[in-house]
């Protein structure tokens, strides 16, 4: 999708982290994709490699953790896995269900150097 | 020395944040913001030209047309109709973020409305990504795109609060099996308010400004 902002946002929020704890290169970046998020991996280290030249985070290690999504039934409080898009719950076979995690997009840790 | 520093700092959340500011602007004019979204040729631009004849005549209608090209097609045709709007030109991007808006917002006599609808790019997976700060998400699906699309684009029917069908007027044309499209929006959005019309004939319509209406009620009480 528009995998170039995302991209942009991670290198925003890296930069930002590694130059307050005074790092002189970020190596490494841990980052958050449900599967929810219709964000490519592959579009988002083709992105990284170009806009990352010249800062502290150039030649990074992008890495992907991707978490299914997790639902949760309204109607008898079962949490299901989502394989199947339209499936119902597994439990009592109701499309009641909501979202409670799956579409989170987040940057969980940056390996440094300082030296 | 290689050292790991803990973050855990969310992605695109200056959109959110940013996205929470237009709703308080517009919370503050007491105005209903809706967001409304489609693929291209869905009929965006005719259902809100429909919207605007048959809304009563005290409602102010406001109107952010958001496009990937330096076009002002759809502003114009809002303009003609006699509402205020603003075009904005996206320079590519596939969807309207919080900023954008922010931008547009600025430019509509805020004080004197009391709905604004933004018209999203024509897109149906990236807008869905993007708080805009609106009160209601809509999408219009349209017959001649085919009964599929709930299958397809899971993300954008998950997250509305209306959808309507429009050119039902082609639906003796086209093969579109309204029952396994109805089938695939119930498993994803049970009890989704849905509205039928046509923008051609005028049918159903007059059901979309009734819900519209009774919205406009609840911001004013």
């Amino acid at each position: 999708m528009h995998e170039l902002k995302v991209t942009e946002d991670i290198l925003r929020i890296a930069n930002e982290e590694g130059e307050a704890c005074q790092a002189k290169r970020v190596t490494d970046i841990y980052l958050t994709i449900g599967k929810l998020s219709s964000v490519v991996d592959d579009s988002v280290q083709f992105y990284w490699d170009y806009i990352s030249q010249g800062t502290i985070c150039e030649g990074a290690i992008l890495h992907f953790n991707r978490p299914p999504a997790l639902l949760r039934c309204r109607q008898c409080g079962e949490i299901i896995t989502l394989k199947d898009e339209l499936a119902p719950c597994s439990e009592c076979h109701s499309f009641d269900l909501e979202v409670i995690s799956g579409d989170e997009m987040q940057v969980d840790q940056i390996e440094i150097e300082k030296d | 020395m290689a050292e790991r520093v803990e973050i855990v700092r969310k992605i695109l959340d200056s959109n959110d944040r940013l996205a929470i500011n237009n709703q308080k602007r517009l919370d503050n004019h007491q105005i209903f913001g809706v967001n409304m979204m489609a693929s291209p040729g869905a009929g965006k631009t005719s259902f809100i030209l429909e919207t605007i004849k048959r809304l009563p005549a005290d409602v102010k209608l406001g109107v952010i047309e958001g496009d990937t090209a330096p076009v002002t097609i759809d502003s114009d045709k809002i303009i003609q109709a006699g509402m205020p709007a603003v075009q904005i030109n996206t320079g590519g991007d596939c969807h309207l973020d919080a900023v954008m808006v922010e931008m547009a917002l600025d430019q509509l006599p805020l004080e004197a409305l009391d709905l604004v609808i933004i018209e999203n790019v024509g897109n149906l997976i990236c807008p869905a990504a993007f708080k805009l700060g609106t009160h209601a998400n809509v999408l219009i699906a349209s017959i001649p795109e085919g009964d599929d699309k709930p299958y397809k684009y899971t993300n954008i029917y998950r997250n509305l609060d209306v959808l309507i069908i429009n050119k039902t007027d082609l639906l003796p044309y086209i093969d579109f099996r309204l029952g396994y499209f109805k089938a695939g929006v119930e498993a994803l959005n049970p009890g989704l308010i849905t509205f039928p019309v046509s923008c051609k004939t005028g049918e159903g319509i007059e059901a979309w400004i009734n819900w519209l209406n009774t919205k406009l009620g609840e911001r004013k009480a």
